[in-house]
């Protein structure tokens, strides 16, 4: 009894020591058990935030390489690297450096081009999962806040991957640069001073590299980690959201515990997000600087765009008429109109979005339980508006590539994208409102009438019909009594667990095969049951 | 005064001073003979030679007429190394003026070619027909080569513009299509021998400033104004683009010898034809179109990738 109790006093295990060393010095059993414990949704669409999050992590390690070699600096110098083609060039030692990290630093090219190809990720699932967020009306109070502070992030992912491609100070992205002091110069009172402001005297001036790049390795970074943290933190204080499901409410959330579970799936996640970034990285060339040549605001290049997420911005630009106001004797430039007041009437509606809705439908009530995008017609309808007005833009701002590629005539594609940009909204509105509201009518009509089973039969009279499959206790018409909640609906048979020859086909990629004697009872049972059924047959024929 | 004699300065009245003296009889012989044949391959001049000349100073016993030949000898390969380089230079230089080698037979040969295949729309003098196209008088050979070798002519029809077609002649052909222009309005013709010379770099500092605006820094083209292309630059020929630069076809203005030099012009062709035959370090170039492509890569493959793997674990939660 005694040497049991002794036993039990204390761990034995390496780790187990180790844990014990901590918790005895800091008390950490007690919330660490209740963090461990915390429970988080399981659902394939909570995971786009995480592409985010672990994007990021990517982008913190390779550009921690980088900054080994990256030489910040608009002083001028003339290449004498590997590179033949720019031999005696005079360049800044930013681009120089960026050309030896691309040609002599081992694996300073997969690196650049893995940090490129993250930032894209980063910003795009930051995109997306703002999107999943709103489809499902997860911003919805208490998690206004959450929503702010996802929208400064991806505001600042934004700034961040422009101060960032800026950096090498090539031909492509010093005319961006030029394109970027052109919007501060186009507003109106303080443009000049803004873009004095920012290059240190008239561009491109002699110090923006320099700034830039403190901006792009400290202090943008530091405040979108320190955002992260709050968004996360505020998940766990505010736990996440869930779908609506028969057993769940309100007051409570299920699913998988951080640990293990969770951990273990948000670990190897990270891991395949890793992996995908770094086979870009590896296999498709992003930003080839050497090809572009260093920046001489004399030279320009035909195709010049921006990444994909300042691309809107361009195809904005390229499709604003060019309309000149001129006011109390001043010039308002028409870049003003596409690159400052249009975003940030964009960014105004987005950001006002939750408090109007709440406001609209007279909401206060707090939210923990998600809605399908079909339930709340009128927002998935706006969403899906502001998504079209978004992608017209955004392919606009490779309408000469499209032009090029597809022999259309450039002033068509300017014409085309106007048009659509106007048109193709308000009839997205529509035909969404309407998908909305069928889908609602046919989870009503199953929930009513039952799941179609595939069964036709003749009656006596001659008349066809198709047997249903109630959901759940009918009335004295057969009509089913099941109210609409608002949840996920079976629409087959095989939903239901029955029916179907794939009722046992499980697994993503090839069916998950049970164990010979398991499935060996199970072929018995299936067999007995089509007996039965046989037999029944027989006897209502 | 590193060289080989270097210690015969403070002793030259050694053993060694002989050798020396031997050294200088070679280096009169050779003055005529050897030095000139140096500067005519262009090579550095070796350190024998090199070393010889400096020792002649500290030897100088057979007194100053040497010196004075060696200096007049001196004098003689400055001016043949000019005369050699000067002639190169001309011989480049004027490989752009008329080239007189189109014959009699190749000027009828065209002739035959332009009346079966050109007159509808070009007029029977190459005075242009109205709405149809435009006169040849004086847009020389290096026009008919860019346009014909290119298959934009004949033309297939009327539109904004001419698109890069098969050729329809030969190199043959199109040689004798452009003596026959060439007889009739002159123009400017392309020149004979290599079209890539000089330095690569240079050529792409001055690809970015004369060319990039509208064919692209990765030489893929551009859309202009209302169906109107630069074309990529991809399938085109050291001649093809002498030609075009020459001509100036469609929108693209004529770069005259004046505005970009015979050299400058190689160099350019040197840098685009070499980047081309590059490869890309960084895997896949997605044709070097730039932001967009990859902007499909990234939707397509990084997008459609992270999605499959959250399709993927979200299936195995349930």
């Amino acid at each position: 009894m005694s040497t049991t109790t002794r036993r039990s006093n204390g761990p034995r295990t390496p780790q187990g020591k180790a844990a014990k060393f901590f918790d005895d010095r800091l008390n950490l059993a007690g919330p660490m058990r209740k963090q461990l414990n915390k429970v988080f949704p399981d659902h394939w669409t909570f995971m786009m935030g995480e592409i985010a999050l672990y994007s990021f992590i990517v982008l913190l390690l390779t550009g921690t390489y980088l900054t080994f070699f990256f030489d910040p600096s608009s002083a001028e110098t003339v290449y004498h690297g590997r590179y033949l083609p720019m031999q005696g060039i005079p360049m800044s030692r930013a681009y120089a450096s960026t050309l030896n990290i691309s040609f002599d630093v081992r694996g300073g090219l997969i690196i650049r081009q893995i940090h490129h190809w993250a930032a894209l990720m980063f910003v795009g699932a930051m995109l997306i999962h703002m999107f999943r967020v709103f489809f499902t009306g997860a911003f919805r109070k208490p998690r206004e806040l959450n929503w702010l502070i996802g929208l400064t992030l991806i505001v600042l992912g934004i700034i961040e991957g422009f101060a960032g491609y800026t950096l090498p100070d090539d031909l492509l992205s010093g005319t961006g640069l030029r394109i970027a002091d052109a919007i501060m110069l186009s507003i109106p009172v303080i443009g000049t001073w803004v873009s004095f402001l920012v290059f240190g005297g008239t561009f491109p001036g002699d110090v923006i590299i320099e700034r830039f790049y403190i901006a792009h390795v400290l202090l943008i970074p530091a405040i979108l980690a320190a955002l992260i943290g709050a968004h996360l933190a505020l998940i766990v204080r505010q736990k996440h959201t869930e779908f609506p499901a028969p057993g769940r409410s309100e007051h409570t959330v299920s699913g998988e515990r951080v640990f293990p579970t969770y951990a273990a799936k948000a670990g190897g996640f990270f891991f395949i997000v890793a992996a995908v970034l770094a086979a870009l990285g590896g296999l498709a060339q992003i930003n080839p600087v050497w090809l572009f040549g260093p920046y001489n605001p004399a030279q320009v290049s035909s195709g010049s765009q921006p990444d994909w997420y300042m691309m809107f911005l361009d195809g904005s630009t390229r499709l604003f008429p060019s309309w000149e106001v001129r006011l109390w004797g001043h010039t308002l430039a028409p870049l003003f109109w596409p690159t400052v007041v249009l975003p940030t009437i964009l960014l105004t509606l987005a950001i006002g979005y939750p408090f109007l809705e709440a406001k609209m439908t007279r909401d206060t009530l707090p939210h923990n339980m998600l809605q399908r995008p079909r339930d709340v017609p009128v927002r998935t309808a706006l969403g899906v508006m502001a998504l079209t007005f978004y992608l017209v833009l955004f392919l606009s701002g490779g309408n000469d590539i499209i032009a090029k590629a597809f022999d259309i005539s450039l002033n068509a594609m300017t014409w085309g994208g106007r048009i659509l940009l106007l048109i193709l909204p308000p009839l997205f509105y529509i035909v969404t409102y309407r998908i909305c509201l069928g889908l609602q009518r046919h989870d009503r009509e199953v929930l009513e009438h039952g799941v179609e089973t595939g069964i036709v039969k003749v009656l006596p009279t001659g008349e066809f019909i198709e047997v249903h499959q109630p959901l759940g206790p009918v009335d004295a018409h057969g009509h089913g009594r099941l109210a609409y909640a608002g949840t996920q609906v079976p629409k087959r048979m095989n939903q239901l667990g029955a029916g179907t020859p794939l009722r046992h086909v499980r697994g993503f990629f090839y069916p998950v095969k049970e164990k010979p004697e398991i499935q060996a009872a199970l072929d018995e049972l299936e067999a007995l049951e089509v007996d039965q059924h046989d037999v029944q047959h027989q006897l209502t024929d | 005064m590193t060289h080989v004699h270097d210690g015969l300065d403070d002793d030259s009245s050694t053993g060694k001073g002989e050798f020396v003296q031997d050294d200088i009889d070679i280096d009169v012989d050779g003055e005529l003979g050897f030095e000139p044949a140096v500067s005519v391959t262009g090579a550095e001049p070796s350190g024998r030679p090199a070393g010889r000349s400096r020792t002649a100073p500290a030897a100088s016993k057979p007194g100053s007429r040497r010196v004075l030949r060696r200096r007049l000898g001196a004098g003689a390969v400055l001016i043949g190394a000019l005369v050699s380089m000067g002639g190169t230079y001309a011989a480049f230089a004027s490989s752009s003026a008329p080239d007189t080698s189109n014959s009699a037979g190749d000027i009828a040969a065209g002739r035959q070619l332009y009346q079966t295949s050109c007159i509808t729309c070009h007029g029977a003098n190459l005075q242009g027909v109205k709405d149809r196209a435009p006169s040849l008088l004086g847009v020389g050979g290096a026009s008919v080569y860019f346009q014909v070798s290119t298959g934009r002519m004949p033309a297939a029809g009327q539109g904004a513009d001419q698109k890069r077609k098969t050729a329809k002649f030969d190199e043959q052909q199109v040689k004798q299509l452009a003596a026959y222009i060439q007889s009739i309005g002159g123009g400017p013709q392309l020149p004979v021998g290599d079209l890539r010379a000089g330095d690569i770099a240079k050529g792409g500092d001055l690809f970015r400033l004369n060319c990039a605006s509208c064919h692209g820094t990765t030489f893929q083209g551009a859309p202009l104004s209302a169906g109107k292309v630069a074309p990529g630059l991809n399938r085109a020929t050291d001649e093809q683009f002498y030609a075009a630069m020459l001509s100036g076809p469609e929108s693209m203005p004529i770069f005259s010898d004046h505005q970009l030099t015979p050299l400058q012009k190689r160099e350019i062709i040197n840098y685009v034809q070499t980047l081309k035959a590059s490869k890309d370090p960084g895997g896949n170039g997605i044709d070097r179109i730039g932001p967009v492509s990859e902007a499909l890569v990234f939707f397509i493959a990084g997008v459609g990738a992270v999605m499959a793997a959250i399709l993927w674990i979200g299936a195995k939660a349930e």
